[in-house]
């Protein structure tokens, strides 16, 4: 299921200002690949580009080329609804459906690609959510509401509900920057085990966590406020934690930076 | 309302052991505090006086007369307090208000959803603000001029409307056309969807733009079109709020009484097709009577008016149930 990411020359406008420029990186699959940057570098844009996401802010422009194996997401006649049931995406704050169930949370992608017999959607519902690693904490509350559960539960409620459609990537924008510690260190884990079946690309404020999960991290700056956000290195994580090939991510990665 | 005047009256209980603490404990009252905690538990129960003085006083007339109706109060349908014997009755008033406010929900209702959401989700904003405004407008007419509006303009030309209803709908026999003039029940409910219309739009529209663009986010990423996103985070976001919104609209639609007056021919029969002329409501009956009744008739319009009350009271209170039966499911604790 797991595909390759291919971006080449990708510029992203917020209306007439240029966010992030000229961006190309290849993000492998079955891999986790971790973008760090000080704030308003666009690393988050760059994501929300991904999936389409991007073009949903009022004023949200996108010109470049994202190929997902062989098909260019921005290429002409592709539905970005299409485009986002292919690549799954969590958020910085825990954002299950508050009017839905927990099991209805999870079962809301299915139900919007189509009829499920109930025997298949109990099915995947307890295989999503094994895969979040919540099933144990939630077999008894189903039908309660997904906002009563806990943040930290909420954030895997949302991967279930996000990997329960089986996408071909997964998308996750600071995904623990809400939770406590013990909430963290269970995402952690649950990424480490959903790399052996998807593409995971995971923005993190969080560079300790860049370097726990990810295999490869690209490191986005800005000149300047107001100027637009590049990448300016992608590579091996150990080798940008440990011997970065541009001065800047190590200023960056060892604090000598704003 | 009933917060305000229920969480002061709770005081910190002190314990009796230690009663030089407990006023330090109680910290510094200043005098602000005072006045305005004062003046705020005030407001509260003046209000709840009043509505209490004004049970007491409709319930009160309301018994003078109906203690003198030599008919059933519930059942008649006639309305003669001032004959001898006095027989009245209200149900054809009842029928009448809540069978023309029903009807103007079951059209307005719809309508406004869609334009709320046409204009926090569909239209781009340049559009979606003025339409706004002129509905805001729309609020303001005063029901005087929908009811001139109604009689002049909506009654001449309704023969097309309710020909179209004989032909297809007919055969049901509640929407049936005897070639009446068409001031029935169903235009009634017509004018009033028009003039409820507006403030279950804007209500509404308030709502739908204060879902948080994450839960519309959370949607959008799973792959849902833009249907599907007001269908499975907007809409349910906003439900208790339209709801809220539609017993204020309900609320004006029961109590309206000029423009239903120069709508309607009034009569004291209930047809069986909503589309023949006749029938009544409370307001219009009260507002179309009380001017040239005697004391006892004044009295018996007042025991229509307390009906009236209760039921408006009973639709509120049934509002409410629906929202807190699914609290937990609201927006709210999200």
């Amino acid at each position: 299921m797991a595909k390759r990411i291919d971006v080449s020359g990708l510029n992203a406008y917020y209306g007439s200002f240029l966010a992030i420029e000229d961006i190309s990186m290849t993000i492998e699959p079955r891999s986790v690949t971790a973008f760090i940057g000080p704030s308003g570098c666009g690393k988050s844009t760059f994501l929300r580009t991904l999936n389409r996401m991007h073009e949903v802010t009022p004023g949200g422009r996108v010109d470049g080329k994202v190929m997902l194996d062989d098909e260019n997401l921005y290429g002409a006649g592709i539905d970005p609804v299409a485009v986002r049931r292919e690549v799954g995406m969590v958020f910085q704050r825990p954002n299950p459906f508050p009017t839905m169930s927990v099991y209805d949370n999870v079962a809301a992608g299915l139900r919007l690609n189509g009829k499920y017999k109930k025997s298949q959607l109990d099915d995947v519902v307890e295989k999503s959510l094994r895969g979040a690693n919540l099933w144990n904490e939630v077999k008894d509350r189903l039908n309660k509401p997904g906002s009563g559960l806990s943040g930290g539960q909420q954030q895997r409620l949302c991967i279930a509900r996000a990997i329960a459609v089986e996408p071909n990537v997964l998308l996750m924008d600071e995904p623990c920057s809400a939770l406590d510690p013990i909430s963290t260190l269970a995402i952690e884990d649950l990424i480490g085990e959903l790399k052996e079946r998807f593409t995971i690309v995971i923005v993190t404020h969080n560079m300790q966590q860049a370097a726990r999960v990810s295999d490869r991290t690209a490191f986005f700056n800005l000149a300047a406020v107001g100027k637009p956000g590049k990448l300016i290195e992608i590579d091996e994580t150990e080798r940008i934690f440990s011997n970065p090939s541009v001065q800047a991510t190590e200023d960056y990665i060892s604090g000598r930076f704003g | 309302m009933d917060t305000t005047t229920q969480k002061p009256a709770a005081p910190p209980a002190p314990g009796p052991a230690a009663p030089v603490d407990s006023s330090a404990a109680r910290g510094v009252t200043r005098p602000g505090d005072r006045i305005f905690l004062g003046l705020s538990r005030g407001s509260g129960i003046l209000v709840l006086v009043l509505m209490a003085a004004i049970a007491a006083f409709l319930t009160y007339r309301a018994s003078l007369a109906i203690s003198k109706d030599e008919a059933n109060f519930f059942t008649t349908f006639e309305w003669n307090p001032s004959g001898l014997p006095p027989e009245f009755g209200i149900a054809v008033l009842a029928f009448g208000t809540v069978v023309s406010s029903v009807i103007a929900m079951v059209i307005a209702v719809p309508v406004a959803v869609a334009i709320a959401l046409f204009i926090t989700h569909y239209a781009p904003r340049r559009l979606g603000g003025p339409i706004g405004y002129v509905i805001d407008l729309l609020a303001a007419v005063p029901s005087i001029v929908y009811g001139l509006w109604g009689a002049l303009v909506l009654v001449p030309h309704l023969d097309g409307l309710y020909g179209w209803l004989d032909d297809y709908l007919g055969w049901t026999g509640i929407l049936e056309w005897n070639d009446g003039a068409p001031r029935s029940l169903f235009t009634v409910g017509i004018l009033l969807a028009v003039m409820i219309l507006p403030i279950i739009t804007n209500v509404s529209r308030e709502v739908f733009r204060q879902v948080p663009r994450m839960h519309e986010e959370a949607a959008l990423a799973l792959g849902a079109t833009r249907w599907e996103v007001i269908r499975m985070s907007v809409l349910p976001f906003g439900r208790s709020g339209v709801i809220s919104a539609s017993m204020l609209g309900l609320g004006r639609a029961l109590g309206e009484t000029m423009a239903v007056a120069m709508v309607l021919s009034p009569s004291f029969t209930i047809s069986a097709s909503l589309l023949d002329p006749g029938g009544g409501t409370f307001a219009q009956n009260i507002a179309s009577k009380f001017n040239e009744a005697t004391e006892m008739g004044r009295d018996a319009l007042i025991a229509s008016g307390l009906v009236l009350f209760v039921i408006t009271l009973l639709v509120n209170g049934a509002a409410r149930l629906i929202i807190a039966r699914r609290k937990e499911y609201s927006g709210a604790n999200a």
